[in-house]
């Protein structure tokens, strides 16, 4: 196990145990799901339904029914496609890249942002796919044997490129989410009460059953993942960038796009998954394992990709001036200045102010405002992708075809359309999906988590610092209880001061009385392993006979004596089992 | 063959693992540990071998370099060579700055598939297959140790049981198969 340094904050609240992690991510899955969960889902189901409505009138009737022109080819479609795609990036950007550089953090937001990932692309993919116009003849994009004697697609184009970096992208997160998700599926599966349930979560979880050898593979399979995904979450937005860079026209034409795309891609997607992580933790009660910290170090992210795209902003600025081209300079002044000000304003101020309000730890500590600031970082790159599309087009090399972009509420309501069903699918994987990679989570408990952190067996694989034998032995009287005293000290220096510890022996062991000569197997109790039996040892208590008169008062006095699994020893009723233990003929 | 498995159930992880280690020692043979999340460093103790499926996805990885490379090879130079806006079209090379976006695509889409596909083959995880974990618990907070009796025939029965009891185990189970 990784060690992790004290002062680092916990990053799973309360005193968790594996049992209560399992509790607090299947419970809204097995509950009746709350009215508000109805109410959103209605209102998400509403909304992507009338975009669907839009698209089949579309489908219908034609891609004329956009705002689209002459001049302006591409507009509202792109730059929702665009959008959309960035906001894919956060997910596999999270539980790729975060996982080869072992942030823990990552481990209660990536199954979630995973899913926003996959649904977000599902909606890009949209995009393109309707503008063709003729969507059932989409298979064409596909390099296939076809009756126009051997026409093959156009392997240079990066618009083909860019069909085979999304869904290529779409394809291996999905399969990256499934196969962390089959083992929590079965965990589900496991503990579902209703047939049908148990039968459904039987089927999504492959029949998995957590053997050592298949977990070996699990990990070396994500981490495998995680490597091709890496690469991969970089490319695809590189690719996007393509898709303007290699064309000629003024503010598209630049080679700073492909890294400036992927950092805003970045920028965006994290912006997204603070808008839906903190709804979500909220509403499913989840508090103890996204709160501040993962937050703020959400905002960390988005403070810097965000100066990094600020950076570009006026770099692009910069060079267009610098570069001594007009045409280049025009698209720029346009931009700043023209009929689309107030678009650019927008991308600027969302952009590049915002970001940095993170600077001050109490902003990107609160989570009101890391709310805001997230729709605020939406909406702007949403702008962005407008102001780059649209100001670059709309007035061209011949001034007689100048021209302005006004989208009709066909464009809206596909738009609109696609936020709904994102939305629809995100409440459906909210209520039947484990939100969080159980799994994972419960792995990171004993390093990361605030009652191991601050307990004193934190790590059960250190040596103790307890001479035992000797502790063991209690002929050796008063050497043992010096020893005792300094073990304990060593141990729990972080909650107790030294005399607080020794009266605290005292009391107890004044309580229980002393081990005498006997020493029993303290390891027969259930509840009590080697680690905890040698504590136990170290502090004086080594036989039934103490144990069985444990009560109420003592628990407490232990649980804060060795510091591990508060109440568990009352829980388990050691006092009980030892009562039988001794009633028990020795064998 | 009849055989005899026993079934060890513990509260933590790192107890198990202890337990492991010293049952090891004194000659057991784990058949298989059951966890609700990966156990590091069990491996090596009950004598499991890392695992081949990252060459595997090398493998898958070149196939799918192989395939895109002789694909646009085939469609753009030999088959029906395009003249695009006066892009060279006449050998590979002139060409291959252009087909690395996808060479580098589909390279991942092989290696990453071939691997999932592979990984759920040999794991015998696939849709509608039994779940095999002996204990429901075992996917929520318990941890299992399974030993055969067959791979065990240094002791007896009652051997193992008492060695068991020393490694701090909650629960103990058998089953005749």
């Amino acid at each position: 196990m990784h060690k992790e340094a004290a002062i680092r904050e916990p990053l799973i609240l309360g005193h968790k145990t594996y049992h209560d992690i399992t509790e607090d991510v299947c419970r809204p899955i097995e509950d009746k799901a709350p009215k508000t969960w109805y109410i959103l889902f209605g209102i998400a189901l509403v909304i992507g339904l009338y975009g669907v409505g839009c698209i089949l009138y579309l489908l219908g009737t034609g891609v004329g029914v956009w705002g689209l022109n002459k001049t302006i080819g591409w507009a509202w479609d792109i730059t929702n496609f665009v959008w959309w795609v960035g906001i894919g990036h956060a997910g596999t950007l999270i539980s790729a890249v975060l996982l080869l550089f072992r942030q823990k953090w990552r481990m209660a937001i990536n199954r979630s942002a995973e899913a926003m990932t996959i649904f977000a692309v599902f909606m890009a993919g949209l995009f393109p796919l309707i503008h063709m116009g003729r969507l059932w003849l989409g298979y064409w994009v596909l390099p296939i044997p076809n009756q126009f004697g051997s026409l093959w697609v156009n392997f240079n184009s990066p618009l083909l490129w860019d069909v085979f970096a999304i869904s290529t992208y779409l394809s291996v997160s999905l399969v990256f989410w499934y196969i962390g998700l089959i083992p929590d599926f079965a965990t589900i599966r496991d503990r579902a009460k209703k047939p049908v349930a148990k039968k459904m979560y039987s089927i999504l979880s492959f029949g998995w059953s957590g053997r050592a050898k298949h977990w070996n593979r699990f990990e070396l399979v994500s981490l495998v993942l995680a490597g091709l995904a890496t690469p991969l979450v970089f490319s695809v937005h590189s690719i996007v960038s393509f898709d303007f860079a290699t064309s000629v026209i003024p503010g598209w034409h630049t080679t700073i796009f492909p890294p400036y795309f992927v950092a805003g891609a970045v920028f965006s997607g994290f912006a997204m998954v603070q808008t839906l992580m903190l709804i979500m933790r909220k509403a499913m009660g989840l508090e103890a394992y996204i709160h501040k910290k993962h937050v703020e170090y959400m905002n960390i992210v988005i403070m810097v990709t965000g100066s990094i795209v600020g950076t570009a902003y006026i770099t692009e600025l910069f060079i267009s001036w610098y570069s001594g081209v007009e045409y280049e300079a025009y698209a720029f002044i346009n931009r700043a200045t023209g009929p689309y000000w107030w678009a650019y304003f927008a991308m600027m101020t969302c952009n590049v102010v915002s970001p940095q309000l993170m600077w001050f730890k109490k902003l990107r500590r609160s989570l009101l405002f890391t709310f805001i600031i997230s729709i605020v970082v939406n909406i702007g790159m949403w702008f962005e992708r407008y102001v780059i599309i649209v100001t670059s087009l709309h007035r061209d090399y011949l001034p007689s075809s100048w021209s302005m972009h006004f989208p009709t509420h066909i464009d809206i309501g596909v738009y609109v359309g696609t936020i709904g069903l994102f939305f629809v699918f995100f409440l459906l994987f909210a209520r039947f999906f484990p939100v969080l990679a159980l799994n994972e989570v419960k792995s990171i408990l004993k390093s990361s988590g605030e009652s191991y952190k601050n307990a004193p067996d934190a790590h059960h694989d250190e040596p103790t610092p307890t001479p035992v034998v000797e502790a063991a032995a209690p002929v050796v009287e008063e050497k043992v209880e010096e020893k005792v005293i300094e073990a304990v000290k060593k141990g729990t220096k972080k909650k107790l001061s030294d005399e607080e510890i020794q009266s605290k022996t005292y009391e107890l062991i004044a309580k229980i009385g002393d081990a005498g000569s006997a020493l029993d197997d303290l390891k027969v109790i259930s509840g009590v392993g080697p680690v905890l039996e040698k504590k136990l040892n170290s502090i004086g208590i080594c036989s039934y006979d103490q144990v069985s008169k444990i009560s109420k008062e003592e628990y407490d006095l232990l649980d804060q004596l060795t510091g591990s699994f508060p109440g568990r020893a009352e829980r388990d009723d050691w006092a009980g089992q030892a009562k039988e233990l001794m009633n028990k003929p020795k064998s | 063959m009849a055989d005899k498995v026993i079934y060890a159930m513990y509260d933590d992880d790192d107890v198990l693992k202890d337990g492991a280690k010293m049952l090891v020692s004194k000659g057991v043979k784990v058949t298989d540990v059951y966890s609700p999340f990966p156990i590091h460093g069990i491996d090596p103790i009950i004598g499991i071998k890392n695992t081949r499926l990252g060459i595997m996805s090398f493998v898958y990885g070149l196939i799918g370099l192989t395939l895109a490379t002789y694909g646009m090879w085939f469609f753009m130079i030999d088959d029906w060579p395009m003249n695009i806006g006066g892009k060279p079209s006449f050998s590979y090379k002139e060409n291959f700055l252009s087909f690395m976006p996808i060479t580098f695509e589909f390279t991942v889409l092989c290696a990453a598939h071939g691997m999932a596909i592979t990984y759920l083959i040999v794991n015998k995880t696939l849709p509608g297959m039994p779940a095999q974990n002996p204990d429901p618990r075992t996917t929520d907070d318990k941890f299992v140790m399974e030993f055969r009796m067959s791979d065990n025939t240094s002791m007896t029965e009652s051997e193992l049981v008492d060695l068991l009891k020393k490694t701090g185990m909650t629960e103990l189970d058998q089953k005749d198969i």
